[in-house]
């Protein structure tokens, strides 16, 4: 299974066309997508565009970066005339009416948008179970979740339908699904990757980022991506630091912390195994292995869960079946509102719709919503204070591995305690990638790497460093 | 543990309608939730600022100027109406008991 940059390669050097090998991914899609459900839908015209980058190649132009690159969108992201359900029966019907940035930059950069990837309902959940479409399934066990919300844009490179896709992470939609399929998976710290055209989900946590196979690959994919965006406020200006092409793969003297708070009571001890071999191997490459406190990070998920759920109450009242989408008409106005959002919505999202609701109600707003923003501040000084000592923090991505299908679905809170150490980097804004360090039962197991803001490049010469070390991502589904 | 009364008041605030069948699992699930996230109280945050953004951005602006939107968006926005008269969004009446 090639990756991205040797792809591009490939198409760049003539070898292959990118007509050529968008037909291949197709074709993967048509015969593998009915056992995984991992794509809900391909786009029109991919061909034509295919056949546009290689005519441009022949006419000796720059088609950029992932030139005629096949890549997959989680279907929250807007490609103007493509249908965009984020998941739902709202928008079941419901056709993207302009491009969001990443669409844009993508294209620049000579990818082929090619799908949109199963999700979790408006990227609510961590099993991509709640989708309207039906379950993702995990590419390493077909009876077991690929983890969620972004479970079918994991799902499609796990499975090899494509070398790059993209998913957001709200709190730990990117990297859990990532390390329950074995690959890849980068948050990026919030502000560097423009939300424009991104459905939001909780706007103060939600990031874009890309899965991947390698760390070099999720690092270009980064670099086309990034950067400040006149149409995102909350994009940094002059966030858009280079991302060096030739990865450092060096750890002599890096520091890396584990945190005593990650290992806790409930983990699956065969993962902690894992993970403190991951750690042994950067040791044993010369980095210095610092044991830190994150002392705020087991009240995280609590934070968490007030947090996203009131911006999610927040952000899903343009859903009311007057102006796009799914509408129920009743005799009032307010009927038809709450016909249109209690039909269109599924359970997790009116659950979490009720929960913010009630949060930011009066007479509880200071106690669960403002509360929860002080405790975030909380998290941010305890990264700050690790950052001081440390050049990254290690740990595991996930409590356990991939678990079945079903298992924890009728158990909110069993299926929120998936995300515990994947939240902390959404709240504190910083920036996370999990990574393949190792296999339980057969099923692959996520290594977490976290750095302080906008130095994914710490992040990058890590895990490229580990990934030359090791071959656990090389290893494919049976 | 939140009551009938209560699931029923935020469900209206949240426009959902919620079938009366749905409450007793709603109010389990929900005060599930709460009863985890209460322990946010243990946190002393006196005098702790509440975090808005990581890299300390607020009030961005932009320039105050009317930029025309593009006809083909226009178009797309119109035609995903639900319910339209020609070119105009076809909304239910706002106030709707003229009885007096």
């Amino acid at each position: 299974m090639k990756t991205a940059i040797e792809i591009a390669r490939d198409i760049r050097e003539g070898k292959r066309s990118s007509e050529d090998v968008v037909k291949e991914s197709l074709a993967i899609i048509e015969a593998q997508n009915p056992a995984l459900n991992a794509v809900l839908g391909v786009f029109s015209n991919t061909l034509d565009r295919a056949r546009d980058i290689d005519r441009r190649l022949a006419a000796g132009e720059d088609v950029g970066v992932l030139g005629g690159v096949p890549v997959v969108l989680k279907d929250n992201m807007l490609v103007k005339g493509e249908r965009c359900s984020a998941g739902s029966r709202i928008l079941e019907n419901y056709d993207a009416t302009y491009d969001s940035t990443i669409t844009k930059r993508l294209r620049d950069a000579g990818a082929v948008l090619i799908g949109r990837a199963n999700m979790d309902e408006f990227a609510m959940g961590s099993s991509t179970e709640n989708s309207h479409y039906g379950p993702t399934k995990n590419p390493w066990d077909i009876s077991c979740v690929p983890g969620g919300s972004s479970g079918g844009s994991a799902a499609v490179v796990a499975a090899g339908f494509v070398p790059l896709a993209f998913g957001s992470d709200t709190g730990g939609s990117i990297r859990q699904p990532a390390s329950l399929t074995g690959i890849v998976g980068l948050k990026p710290t919030y502000g560097r990757v423009s939300r424009y055209g991104l459905m939001a989900m909780a706007s103060s946590l939600d990031q874009i980022g890309p899965f991947a196979r390698t760390v070099e690959d999720a690092a270009l994919a980064l670099s086309v991506i990034q950067g400040d965006d006149p149409l995102d406020g909350t994009t940094v200006a002059g966030a858009d630091v280079s991302v060096p092409e030739l990865i450092d793969r060096d750890v002599t003297g890096l520091r890396v912390g584990v945190p005593k708070e990650y290992f806790v009571e409930g983990m699956d001890e065969r993962v902690r195994q894992n993970v403190m071999d991951a750690v042994a191997v950067f040791e044993k490459a010369g980095a210095e292995i610092v044991d830190i406190s994150l002392p705020t990070s087991p009240y995280a998920l609590a934070a968490y869960y007030v947090v996203m759920p009131c911006e999610v109450s927040s952000n899903l009242g343009r859903f009311d079946g007057i102006r796009y989408g799914y509408s129920s008409s009743g005799s009032t106005l307010l009927e038809t509102y709450e016909r249109s959002r209690g039909e269109g919505f599924g359970k997790e999202v009116q659950r979490r719709i009720l929960l913010g609701t009630f949060a930011l109600s009066k007479g509880y707003y200071d106690a669960y919503y403002k509360k929860a923003l002080k405790v975030r501040t909380l998290l941010k000084r305890d990264f700050d204070e690790a950052f001081k000592q440390v050049d990254v923090i290690v740990g595991p991505t996930s409590p356990s591995v991939a678990w079945k299908l079903g298992e924890k679905f009728a158990d909110p809170l069993a299926m929120y305690l998936s995300d515990i150490y994947t939240v902390s980097a959404n709240l504190a804004t910083v920036p996370a990638m999990s990574i393949p360090c190792g296999f339980v039962d057969g099923l692959p197991v996520g290594l977490q790497l976290t750095a302080k803001p906008f130095a994914e490049s710490t992040l990058f010469r890590a895990g490229a460093f580990y990934q030359s070390a090791t071959d656990w991502h090389n290893q494919t589904p049976g | 543990m939140l009551t009938d009364t209560d699931l029923l008041h935020i469900a209206k605030l949240a426009r959902l309608r919620v079938e009366p069948e749905e409450l007793p699992r709603y109010s389990e699930q929900v005060g599930s939730i709460l009863e985890y996230v209460a322990k946010l109280q243990e946190l002393d945050t006196e005098g702790v600022p509440e975090l808005a953004h990581g890299a300390g951005l607020s009030n961005v602006f932009r320039v105050d100027e009317v930029i025309s939107s593009d006809p083909d968006v226009k178009a797309r926005i119109i035609a995903a109406f639900p319910h339209k008269e020609g070119d105009l969004l076809e909304v239910p009446a706002v106030f709707s008991d003229r009885t007096e």
